[in-house]
């Protein structure tokens, strides 16, 4: 990882950070466990786009679990700007053409198969980076 | 694997992620009976591993046997790493982590029931 954590940066891994972080890690394990299976078990040409969706959603998770775990906060902003910008943007594109995700990914329909979690989860996320970073001042 | 297994479970899921709240919201330290109320989960969970795996190699259901397995395996992993995790912060979200993995558990106990009768994809 490229992201060195500043000294004095807010601590994102205690407090609400740490109920934070296992759902985080709930979403990291549910989309990239879910992309793992799909990529080896159902891949064929008409489900690249979802799959490779779910696969890249998980890894957001991923990194985004692991920065808030340690506190990276430039690397949990990027990723979860990207988790935001991605739950939004596919769940728009999902609600105008239904043809072009043929199979579910965590942020289909902006996340109905999760209980919208993954549309909550990101700006949850950004208030926390916020909050963590004025009380460090 | 049958309807009251995923929801006896599923149940009592939620009476523990109750548990873990009222901790959480009352501001508890991680107690002795919610330890122990989730190595009684985990038991179960385990003992749904083990049978849940018997019960594949025996059924004549058309069951997606890796996402089965891999679902049981996950609802084993979830009590500890979430009890490891949750032990070590002082504050009340310590319990929140619980609250979390219980409710995580609750919502996979109701999807395992679904692979199995060939309902979820």
């Amino acid at each position: 990882m490229s992201d060195q954590p500043v000294p004095d940066a807010g601590d994102t891994s205690h407090g609400f950070g740490r109920a934070l972080v296992a759902v985080y890690a709930v979403f990291a394990l549910a989309a990239s466990a879910r992309s793992i299976v799909q990529l080896f078990t159902e891949l064929d040409s008409e489900t690249v786009v979802p799959y490779v969706l779910s696969a890249f959603a998980g890894v957001v998770y991923v990194i985004a679990t692991y920065a808030l775990a340690r506190s990276h906060r430039r690397l949990a902003a990027v990723t979860i700007g990207i988790e935001l910008v991605g739950v939004i943007t596919v769940g728009v594109l999902s609600l105008a053409d239904a043809g072009l995700f043929p199979d579910q990914t965590v942020w289909s329909d902006f996340g109905r198969g999760y209980g919208f979690i993954p549309l909550v989860l990101p700006f949850v996320g950004l208030w926390w980076l916020r909050r963590t970073s004025s009380s460090a001042t | 694997m049958t309807d009251p297994v995923a929801y006896v479970i599923a149940i009592l899921a939620l009476l523990l992620a109750a548990f873990a709240g009222w901790h959480m919201v009352r501001d508890r330290e991680f107690s002795n009976p919610l330890f122990y109320a989730v190595c009684v989960l985990e038991i179960v969970l385990v003992a749904l591993l083990v049978g849940g795996s018997v019960a594949l190699g025996s059924t004549s259901r058309d069951v997606d046997g890796v996402l089965f397995i891999s679902y049981l395996v996950t609802m084993v992993v979830i009590p500890p790493a979430a009890v490891l995790w949750g032990i070590a912060e002082k504050s009340r979200w310590g319990t929140g982590v619980v609250v979390v993995a219980m409710l995580t558990i609750a919502a996979l106990s109701v999807r395992l029931l679904g692979i199995w009768k060939g309902t979820y994809v």
